[in-house]
C-alpha cells in the first residue's frame, strides 16, 4: 500500500526532473522518458487508490490527505489526456512536479481515520467526486497552459527569440490546448455539479443550501462560462484567455482549499 | 597500412570560376573512378563535386602514386594551368583526411554551416563509388562513419537548428505565431528580391493563398501570376487586410502605409486571430507601434536580421561541440584501421599452416599409397586442426586490437613465422 504511493511519488519526482532536464538541454529523448515516467506513476497512482477504496469500502475522497491524493491523479490523467490530444511536451514542466507536489503534500498529512458513513458509498458521488475533480484538474492545466501562452506571447513581442522561444510551442497550438482544456474542464465541472446536486437532494433532501462550497462552485461554474461565452461570441483568445484561465485558477484553487478553511459547511468534513 | 589521402578544392581556396570548371557530372565522376582504380597506385577511390567544392578520396597502396593520379584527373579537366590548380589545392592525409571528410559530411565545413544538403550530396557520391565499384573495405567503412558521425552532429547539436536568412526567419517566425503554415493567407505589399524569397519559402509551407497588392496594378498582376495568386488594387488593402495573417511589406514608399489606427478595427473584425506583419522595406512601411495591440506581430528587417545574427552565433557555438564529436570519431576510425592489419597477419599464417600441411599430407600420402577419399578425409582433418590450433593466436591478436603495442604483437607474430618471406 505505502509501498504503491512511494514508488509512484518517486516516479513522478524521475518524470519532473526528466521535463525539467529537456526544458534547459532539450535533448529528444528526455520528454519520452518523461511520459512513460509519468504513465507508470498514474498507473501505480491507480493501483494505489483503488487498493485504499477497497480496504476501506468507500470512495477515497473522505479526508484532506485523501483528496489530495486523489486531486494529484486527476492532474496526472488530465495531463495524459492533453498530451496525447495535443502534444505539448513543454506542458510535463509544469504537470509533473504539481503532481509530484500535490501527492508529497497529502503524503506528508496526517490520515484520520475515515468516518465510513453511508455518505461516501453512493455511486451519485462518486460521479460528483471524480467529474469535479477532473474538471478542475483540466482547468489546472488551462492555467499552465496560459502561463506557457503569456511568456511564448512576451519572446515573440519583445523579439528575444533565443531562449523561450525555441523551448517552447507556437502561440496556435498553446492557445487551442487551453481552449481545450476549459471545454473539457467546464464539460465536466457541469456534469459535477448536476451529480452533485442530485447526491444533495437524495440526502440532505435540497438541491441547493447557499452552502458557502456550493457558492463559489457556482461562482466558478459561472466565470468559465462567461470566459467561454467571451471566446464564442466575441472572440476572446491569446492573452485575455491566458489570463483569464490563470486567474480562474487561483478562484478554483480559493473553492477547493480556501472555503474549507474559512467557512464551515457540508464540504468541511471531506476535507478535515 | 594503406593510406587515405584526400586532394580537393573548396570555396575557400579556390574561386567559383576555377570550381566550376572542376565539376564533375554524375557519369563523368563515375567514369573518372573506374580509371583511378585502374591505376595501381590506388585501391580505392570516392569522388564528390558540389556546386562548393570538388573533392577526390582515395586509398592508396602508394600514396605518391596516388596523389600524382588525382592530380591528374583533376587538372585534366578542361586543361586547367597546373599552377593555377595546384594554388587551390589541399591536400589531406590519413586522420587529417578522415577528419576533413567527417567535417564536410557534418556541414562543418560549409559555407553555411549547418546546411543540410551537403549529407545527401555525399551519400550520392558514395552511391557512384559503388556503382563504379571503386569503393572497398576502407571506404566503406569510412564513408558508413561518416554517414553516422554526421548525423549525430546534426541530432546532438544545433548545428542546423534554426534560421540564418531573414526570409526563412520569419517562416520560423510565423510557425510560431500561427503553428501550421498550411491554409494561411499571405499578403505582399510592394515588391522586391527579399520579399518574393520569403513569398516563395511560405509557398513551401503551403500557405493557402498569396495576395499581391502593388501601386502599379500591372506589376501587381504579373507578380501574382508568378506566384499564382491574386492581385489586388492598392487601394482595396484595407479590406485584404481581414482576409490575410501574413502581411509581407516591401514598398518604396516614404512614410507608413498601414497604421495602428488602421489595424485596431481589423483586428476586432477577425475576432483577433492574430496579424503577422513583416517588414522589409526601408524606410518602414509598417508602424511599430502595431506591435502593441494584441494578436499583431510586426517584425522589422533590423528585428529579423537580430534573429538571423544571433543565430548564426548559435550555430558557431554548436559547430564546437560538433568537432568533439568528430575527434572522437577520427580516433575510433584509426583504431579500426591499425586493428586491420592484424586480418592480414592471420590470414598469412593461416596460408602459411596450409602449405606446410599440404606438402606432408601428399608425401604421406604417395609413401602410403592413400586412396583419394583417404586423402580428402586427411585434409578436412588437418583443416579442421589448423583453425583450432590457430584460435586462441587469433582471439590474442584481435585483443590486442586498440591497444599501442599492439603492432609489436603482430611484428613479432610475423617474424616468428617468417610471414613477410
Amino acid at each position: 500500500m505505502e509501498e504503491l504511493l512511494i514508488a509512484a511519488i518517486f516516479l513522478y519526482l524521475l518524470s519532473a526532473a526528466a521535463y525539467l532536464v529537456y526544458f534547459l538541454l532539450q535533448r529528444p529523448l528526455l520528454p519520452r522518458a518523461g511520459l512513460a515516467a509519468l504513465i507508470g506513476a498514474f498507473l501505480l497512482h491507480t493501483a494505489f487508490l483503488a487498493a485504499a477504496g477497497i480496504r476501506q469500502g468507500h470512495f477515497p475522497a473522505a479526508n484532506l490527505r485523501e483528496t489530495l491524493f486523489f486531486a494529484a491523479w486527476a492532474v496526472a490523467g488530465a495531463f495524459l489526456y492533453v498530451q496525447g490530444r495535443y502534444g505539448v511536451k513543454v506542458l510535463g514542466v509544469y504537470a509533473a512536479p504539481l503532481v509530484a507536489g500535490v501527492l508529497i503534500a497529502g503524503a506528508l498529512l496526517p490520515g484520520p481515520p475515515a468516518q465510513t458513513t453511508a455518505l461516501f458509498q453512493s455511486l451519485w458521488l462518486m460521479a460528483h467526486v471524480t467529474a469535479v475533480f477532473l474538471g478542475e484538474a483540466a482547468f489546472a492545466l488551462a492555467c499552465g497552459v496560459g502561463v506557457l501562452y503569456l511568456l511564448q506571447e512576451k519572446a515573440i513581442k519583445t523579439k528575444k527569440t533565443r531562449y523561450v522561444f525555441r523551448r517552447l510551442p507556437s502561440l496556435e497550438l498553446l492557445d487551442n490546448a487551453g481552449y481545450g482544456c476549459i471545454v473539457v474542464g467546464f464539460a465536466l465541472m457541469t456534469l459535477g455539479l448536476i451529480t452533485g446536486l442530485v447526491y444533495a437532494r437524495a440526502v440532505w433532501g435540497r438541491f441547493w443550501t447557499w452552502d458557502p462550497k456550493e457558492v463559489w462552485s457556482g461562482v466558478c461554474w459561472l466565470y468559465y462560462a462567461a470566459l467561454l461565452h467571451g471566446r464564442l461570441r466575441s472572440g476572446w483568445r491569446g492573452r485575455r484567455s491566458a489570463w483569464f484561465a490563470i486567474a480562474g485558477f487561483g478562484i478554483l484553487l480559493f473553492t477547493f482549499l480556501g472555503v474549507n478553511l474559512l467557512w464551515e459547511g457540508h464540504h468541511r468534513a471531506f476535507t478535515r | 597500412m594503406v593510406d587515405i589521402v584526400l586532394i580537393g578544392i573548396n570555396h575557400k581556396t579556390a574561386p567559383v570560376e576555377l570550381r566550376e570548371c572542376l565539376a564533375f557530372a554524375a557519369e563523368e565522376a563515375e567514369e573518372a573512378l573506374r580509371r583511378l582504380v585502374g591505376d595501381p597506385a590506388v585501391r580505392e577511390a570516392l569522388l564528390y563535386s558540389t556546386c562548393n567544392r570538388v573533392e577526390l578520396l582515395m586509398a592508396a597502396e602508394d600514396r605518391d602514386g596516388a596523389l600524382a593520379a588525382g592530380r591528374g584527373l583533376l587538372a585534366a579537366r578542361n586543361r586547367l594551368s597546373p599552377e593555377l590548380l595546384e594554388g587551390s589545392l589541399y591536400i589531406h592525409e590519413n586522420d587529417e583526411a578522415v577528419r576533413h571528410l567527417f567535417r564536410v559530411a557534418s556541414s562543418l565545413d560549409s559555407l553555411v554551416v549547418g546546411e543540410p544538403q551537403i549529407l545527401g550530396q555525399i551519400k550520392e557520391a558514395y552511391r557512384q563509388a559503388l556503382r563504379a565499384k571503386s569503393s572497398g573495405v576502407i571506404l566503406n567503412r569510412l564513408m558508413h562513419r561518416a554517414f553516422f558521425v554526421a548525423k549525430r552532429v546534426r541530432t546532438e547539436t544545433g548545428i542546423g537548428g534554426h534560421a540564418v536568412s531573414v526570409s526563412y526567419a520569419a517562416v520560423e517566425l510565423g510557425r510560431k505565431i500561427f503553428g501550421d503554415l498550411a491554409g494561411k493567407r499571405v499578403l505582399l505589399i510592394g515588391a522586391g528580391e527579399m520579399a518574393e524569397l520569403a513569398v516563395e519559402h511560405l509557398l513551401r509551407q503551403k500557405v493557402a493563398e498569396i495576395l499581391v497588392a502593388n501601386r502599379t496594378y500591372e506589376h501587381g498582376l504579373e507578380l501574382a501570376r508568378r506566384f499564382q495568386g491574386r492581385a489586388l488594387r492598392f487601394e482595396d488593402l484595407p479590406a485584404a487586410l481581414t482576409e490575410a495573417d501574413i502581411i509581407l511589406s516591401s514598398t518604396g514608399a516614404p512614410g507608413f502605409i498601414l497604421t495602428r489606427d488602421q489595424i485596431r478595427p481589423v483586428l476586432r473584425h477577425r475576432r483577433n486571430r492574430p496579424l503577422f506583419f513583416i517588414d522589409i522595406a526601408v524606410p518602414r512601411d509598417i508602424d511599430p507601434d502595431i506591435n502593441r495591440l494584441e494578436n499583431a506581430y510586426v517584425y522589422d528587417i533590423d528585428d529579423l536580421q537580430g534573429v538571423v545574427e544571433e543565430n548564426r552565433q548559435d550555430r558557431m557555438k554548436e559547430a564546437v561541440k560538433g568537432e568533439r564529436l568528430i575527434d572522437e570519431a577520427v580516433v575510433r576510425f584509426r583504431q579500426w584501421r591499425e586493428g586491420l592489419e592484424v586480418v592480414p597477419t592471420i590470414v598469412a599464417l593461416h596460408r602459411k599452416l596450409e602449405a606446410i600441411g599440404e606438402q606432408e599430407l601428399r608425401r604421406t600420402a604417395q609413401s602410403r599409397r592413400w586412396a583419394e577419399e583417404d586423402v580428402e578425409a586427411a585434409r578436412r582433418m588437418l583443416a579442421a586442426f589448423i583453425n583450432k590450433a590457430l584460435h586462441e593466436p587469433t582471439v590474442f591478436l584481435k585483443r590486442q586490437g586498440h591497444r599501442t603495442d599492439q603492432t609489436v604483437s603482430v611484428d613479432f607474430v610475423r617474424k616468428l613465422f617468417r610471414l613477410d618471406e
